[in-house]
């Protein structure tokens, strides 16, 4: 495991990042999401809503997709190495604080950006998105059973399901932003690995 | 640096449990919000409807509660009519059932109203003018006989039904609407004929209207049948207190 302790890497060493259950949960949590979103545009952009008919059976691919949006995030329990990075994802060192205040101060410089496996932001939006979504699941689930609960709540989970979902829509649109800005993040969770030149850039208080 | 490894080890593994506060927070305000929408949602619609008048992009029409009308269709697709294979008709509890078609209903005296639509999902658009011929006017022609006691509306979308009753359907403020917003009411607003209920709910507004049946009591409509009132008065029904349209 200890990989770069034991040799002295040349620059274009690559260092494992992520196993095969990391990357699918990623892969099959980012598919359903797009299924999410693409539905809920054809729904609600009135635009999109006169092109598309079979309204009904936009609502079910919507309704199921959404459903099973936290699915690949529990079956990834099984795995240890991604049980270990929920738990990375969950501690916040000093290190990340200071993370932090830089982002907040638009300081780009890579030495006043510490990070772990992964960074300040990185845990600040898997958090975010993780309550998000079973948000989102929990006010659809109101509005798919109307039977469930009194028509008023009905209304508000409404109310709070469209307003998430604009705001979703626009952190998921930087989050994709920022991946298509770094290669070698995409390559480590489309391969597995990284540069060890990228990893000590990004992550220099990561142990891989 | 080789030396600080084992400290710089400890924060990754062991700092606050940050990531988990971040969760519990988001899912917290989710309640609230459903908790305090009433309110937000009062707030968001006086701010946006005041934008709203002022934005030439109409790029607030996008935003939740932006105001403007959303399209709804429960049906899988439905099809267009025009004034050439377009049908109205009157039957059931009546003396004198008939068809009408789109130039025969243009031909009838037109009432013009000029009022808020009140959706029971929230949005409201102000000032509405909608036209057409009082559902009054139609009964008295068709002769309504002393049994009838309510109205089952049907759609040429094929799944869309609606109720109303006798005395409800003779108010001076239930049209067969062809005119809506002084244009003639396209395909996406229900055209070319639709019902205009104005004092409820904007669910009673059946689009895409084709048939009117008197029956002897009252059959509910779609979204009655899932759950929603069927004397749809806005601001006492649905549990919303929304201010009346009529």
């Amino acid at each position: 495991m200890s990989l770069r302790a034991e040799t002295p890497a040349p620059p274009s060493a690559r260092v494992h990042r992520f196993t095969r259950a990391e990357r699918w949960v990623h892969r099959a949590t980012a598919a359903l999401m797009g299924v999410c979103v693409v539905t809920a545009a054809v729904l609600y952009v009135p635009q999109l809503a006169v092109l598309v008919g079979r309204r009904e059976l936009v609502v079910r691919v919507h309704e199921c997709a959404g459903l099973a949006l936290p699915v690949p995030v529990l079956l990834g329990l099984a795995s240890r190495a991604f049980r270990a990075d929920l738990r990375f994802l969950n501690r916040f060192g000093p290190h990340d604080r200071v993370w932090l205040r830089a982002a907040s101060r638009r300081d780009r410089r890579h030495g006043s950006r510490p990070a772990g496996k992964f960074n300040a932001g990185q845990k600040v939006y898997a958090a975010w998105i993780a309550g998000a979504t079973l948000v989102m699941l929990g006010t659809g689930l109101m509005m798919w059973f109307t039977r469930l609960t009194p028509l008023m709540w009905r209304t508000s989970a409404t109310f709070v399901h469209d307003w998430l979902a604009l705001t979703i829509g626009v952190v998921l649109a930087g989050h994709i932003g920022m991946a298509l800005g770094d290669p070698e993040a995409r390559r480590g969770l489309r391969t597995g690995t990284v540069s060890e030149e990228w990893a000590n850039r990004e992550h220099p208080l990561w142990r891989p | 640096m080789n030396s600080e490894q084992s400290e710089e080890h400890a924060p990754e593994r062991d700092g606050r449990p940050i990531g988990r506060r971040v969760f519990l927070g988001t899912l917290g305000l989710g309640a609230l919000g459903v908790v305090a929408a009433p309110a937000l949602q009062r707030g968001v619609e006086g701010f946006l409807g005041g934008v709203a008048g002022k934005d030439p992009t109409g790029l607030t029409g996008l935003l939740p509660n932006g105001g403007g009308f959303r399209y709804y269709s429960v049906a899988a697709s439905v099809p267009h009519k025009t004034a050439a294979d377009y049908r109205l008709t009157l039957d059931g509890l009546v003396d004198h059932p008939r068809g009408y078609t789109l130039d025969e209903l243009r031909a009838l005296p037109r009432t013009r109203l000029v009022k808020d639509v009140q959706c029971v999902t929230g949005w409201r658009v102000p000032g509405t003018p909608f036209e057409g011929v009082r559902l009054s006017h139609l009964l008295d022609a068709a002769g309504v006989r002393p049994s009838a006691k309510a109205l089952r509306f049907t759609c040429f979308d094929g799944t869309y039904t609606e109720s109303l009753t006798l005395d409800q359907a003779r108010r001076p403020d239930v049209l067969v609407a062809l005119r809506m917003q002084d244009k003639d009411i396209g395909h996406d607003h229900g055209g070319p004929v639709r019902l205009y209920v104005a004092p409820m709910y904007f669910y009673k507004s059946a689009k895409w209207l084709s048939g009117i049946t008197v029956t002897d009591r009252v059959q509910p409509g779609y979204w009655e049948n899932l759950g929603y009132d069927v004397d749809a008065w806005v601001g006492r029904s649905n549990g919303r207190g929304d201010e009346p349209t009529s």
